[in-house]
């Protein structure tokens, strides 16, 4: 057992599939010679040589068609977009091909890459290198999304995510890259995709969230607890496929759910579960579901103090929990 | 035989909810039409509510010390079938009715709470219109329960309550504005099978207070639910209205002179005591006619200007402070106020006062004089603007002025105290209130006639 940070188990992740599985290698921008620029592939190159660890021209339509082709072919690519804002130009590559390759080939063909993508704010990035993207690859049917918060979750999430025969779109909060510490065992373990942990049993209430905000929650809920307000909080861990089941049986004991993420409100994943919530577990709610997410603006103000209030934080999400726990 | 619900009646315009006292019957006992069945508690009045019918008590619903809403069920009786149909058949018809009015059921008070309170007026007479009593289950066009207590329940509520037979309208809720939140029904699931066998424990667990006990130990005294009830609106006053003071010195000796003087023939003329508490109730009376925003209330961003001046007495009763409501106050003499004032004070000392003894008070009296105070600073009756007190009468050397010059002279003295609503009333109208009252108090000479 280790304690290490979200950034250090990304790369011991990489690192031992790499070993493993001598098909598994890594491409990107700058994560060869310079080690990426959050230096998650810092070492790789001089252990794997520079035929499994590729530094890559500034084309992310070429990183996205480059692995889709090497996934078809066998190989398990591990390509890394430098940041969520610049993966649009790869989105033809991933979404209108490599999510159709099982389903257009009848489950011939399969395309086992792994895009990871940084993401999120909170890290002064601005405009173009904050954004919250996730929602536009967790529609879309024949893709897996991850975006674990913690260091033991990130290392067993994405070496799942590396032996899954499906794309996986890997995110990565680049603000918990350094942020978020925690234990990790020593050795070989994966996590399943597509299963949400209670990061905190509770009874009055429900939180669902992932990524950065997931922290928030965690403190939020310490802060009720004293009030005598017992929170539950959930990490999805997986955007889709969603867990549902975790989220259906936590909100049936607490009848009251809430859904935090940092992406904009509108069409975001909140609005998901909470449909989910309203299909399934209408019955069991106390209270309407409610959803505490980023502002409606189209993209991350670079003024840090606009930044800090599109952020969610414990305060804010504090100051749902209550309402939600009063009504 | 068949089991019917016994529901709280509606006690007065404004309650909404009471709390139940001691259950004067227990399940099993046989029940007579009209038996005092168990005591209920408001704001306004405390009674004994009596068995709507004949029959055996079956079950208590709601247990000492819960706190209840007008129309719920508090207990079960076992009655004739002919009873039933006849029970079943009247609340159908209360429930076509506008609002139901079942103040006639109470046959007699007993200890009273805190405040005469006020009409609520138009606020009130929309939410009594509102009310839609019970519904037969048969009827159509009858809201369902969910819907007779203008409240909705969330699904969960709706879900646990039907599933465990709980009647929503019994549950108190805790969530915001009173909502029935699903730990409410909970509580309410998980106190349900305790409350159906008779309970052997003794039912008023009256203030346990140990005569010998170590010396020094604090000890906790359970508040009675009248103290509670004082106390919950003594909060609410001091945090809803905030308050001012008025104090102004009143010379006593021509009225003290009156009174000594007519005492006895006043007696043989009105059969009534002449007390100085019928003078300061006429006085204020009067005062308040002609500073009609004194007697008012703060509604909705809005003054309500009474148009009746219903003077309420402060009366310490044996349980708690209690307000009695002189009606019309203005339209009495003295005589007309000396005997109303006796036997009300009366039913008031000995808990016997009726719901109509404490309803629609616009303005409150306090004669604090009797327990030897010289100065106070009362807190209004809510939702009233201003509440007044009369301090002791002393005799005092006092400075008067006379065309011959000034002299000090022996006078009756006494403080009356204004606190008011500053929302309603500045500085001026509160001194202007204080100048009649004053104004009335002094007109009186040894020989003014009586009326």
């Amino acid at each position: 057992m280790a304690e290490m940070t979200v950034i250090e188990a990304v790369r011991e992740a990489l690192r031992e599939e790499m070993e493993r599985d001598p098909t598994v290698f890594a491409m990107g921008e700058d994560i060869g010679a310079r080690g990426g620029v959050f230096l998650a592939t810092e070492g790789l190159l001089e252990q794997f040589g520079p035929e499994r660890v590729i530094d890559t021209p500034l084309a992310e339509a070429a990183i996205g068609g480059i692995a889709l082709g090497a996934a078809v072919n066998g190989m398990r690519p591990v390509a890394e977009i430098e940041f969520g804002d610049f993966v649009w130009p790869a989105v033809n590559q991933i979404i209108g091909e490599a999510a159709r390759v099982r389903y257009g080939t009848q489950g011939r063909r399969t395309a086992p890459l792994v895009l990871r993508v940084p993401y999120g704010g909170g890290v002064r990035g601005g405009l173009f290198h904050s954004q919250s993207i996730e929602v536009a690859f967790s529609h879309q049917p024949g893709l897996k999304v991850v975006a674990p918060a913690t260091p033991y979750d990130a290392k067993g999430l994405l070496k799942s995510a590396i032996r899954d025969d499906d794309p996986v779109i890997f995110f990565e909060h680049k603000r918990t890259y350094r942020l978020v510490k925690g234990d990790v065992p020593d050795g070989d373990y994966t996590i399943p995709i597509g299963k949400a942990d209670v990061k905190r049993t509770g009874s009055d209430l429900t939180v669902v969230s992932y990524g950065l905000v997931l922290h928030y929650c965690l403190e939020a809920a310490a802060t009720l607890a004293e009030e005598g307000i017992d929170v539950e909080v959930i990490d999805l861990r997986t955007l889709r496929p969603l867990d549902t089941d975790t989220v259906l049986e936590s909100v049936r004991k607490t009848s009251k759910a809430m859904v935090v993420h940092e992406d904009t409100k509108a069409g975001g994943i909140g609005g998901e579960i909470a449909a989910v919530i309203a299909e399934e577990a209408f019955e069991d709610l106390d209270a309407p579901v409610k959803r505490v997410a980023g502002p409606e603006v189209p993209a991350m103000p670079f003024s840090p103090l606009l930044e800090a209030e599109f952020m969610p934080s414990a305060e804010k999400i504090a100051v749902a929990m209550r309402e939600l726990a009063g009504y | 035989m068949a089991t019917i619900g016994i529901e709280l009646p509606q006690v007065g315009e404004s309650v909404t909810e009471a709390v139940i006292g001691k259950w004067l019957k227990q399940p099993g006992d046989a029940v007579e039409k009209f038996d005092a069945l168990v005591e209920v508690v408001t704001d306004k009045v405390s009674m004994e509510f009596p068995a709507p019918h004949t029959g055996t008590l079956k079950a208590i619903v709601a247990a000492e010390g819960d706190t209840v809403p007008m129309g719920a069920i508090i207990a079960e009786m076992e009655v004739d079938s002919a009873t039933a149909e006849a029970a079943a058949a009247a609340s159908e018809v209360q429930a076509n009715a506008p609002a139901p009015n079942r103040v006639g059921t109470l046959i007699q008070g007993a200890n009273v709470g805190p405040t005469g309170g006020t009409f609520k007026d138009t606020a009130l007479e929309e939410q009594l219109a509102n009310r839609i009593p019970h519904a037969s289950p048969a009827s159509d066009s009858v809201p369902n329960t969910a819907q007779t207590s203008g409240r909705t329940y969330s699904p969960v509520v709706s879900r646990l309550a039907a599933a465990n037979g709980i009647d929503l309208a019994t549950v108190v809720g805790t969530g915001r504005g009173g909502r029935i939140t699903k730990q409410d029904v909970q509580a309410a699931i998980a106190a349900w099978p305790s409350t159906t066998p008779a309970p052997a424990q003794p039912v008023t667990p009256a203030p346990q207070v140990t005569q010998d006990g170590p010396v020094g130990e604090d000890r906790i005294l359970e508040p009675s639910p009248i103290r509670r009830m004082i106390a919950d609106h003594m909060v609410k006053s001091v945090s809803e209205i905030p308050h001012a003071w008025s104090t102004v010195e009143v010379d006593m000796t021509g009225l003290v002179a009156c009174r000594t003087a007519q005492r006895q023939l006043f007696r043989q003329r009105h059969c009534a005591d002449l007390t100085f508490l019928a003078f300061t109730a006429h006085a204020v009376a009067r005062a308040l006619r002609d500073n009609p925003l004194v007697n008012s209330s703060w509604e909705d961003e809005k003054i309500r200007l009474k148009g009746r001046v219903n003077l309420g007495l402060a009366v310490a009763a044996p349980d708690g402070l209690v307000v009695p409501v002189i009606h019309d106050a203005d339209r009495e003499g003295i005589s007309g106020l000396a005997q109303r004032i006796a036997p009300l004070v009366e039913r008031a000392r000995s808990g016997s006062l009726v719901l109509a003894d404490v309803q629609g008070g616009t303005f409150t009296l306090n004669n604090t004089g009797t327990l030897g105070s010289v100065l106070g600073g009362a807190i209004i009756n809510h939702p009233q603007a201003a509440i007044v007190t009369t301090e002791a009468i002393v005799k005092r050397p006092v400075v008067i002025s006379s065309p011959g010059g000034d002299a000090i002279a022996i006078r009756c003295m006494m403080n009356i105290c204004l606190s008011f609503d500053h929302r309603i009333i500045d500085g001026a109208e509160a001194s202007a209130f204080m100048q009649s009252f004053k104004r009335e108090l002094e007109a009186w000479t040894v020989d003014s006639e009586l009326n």
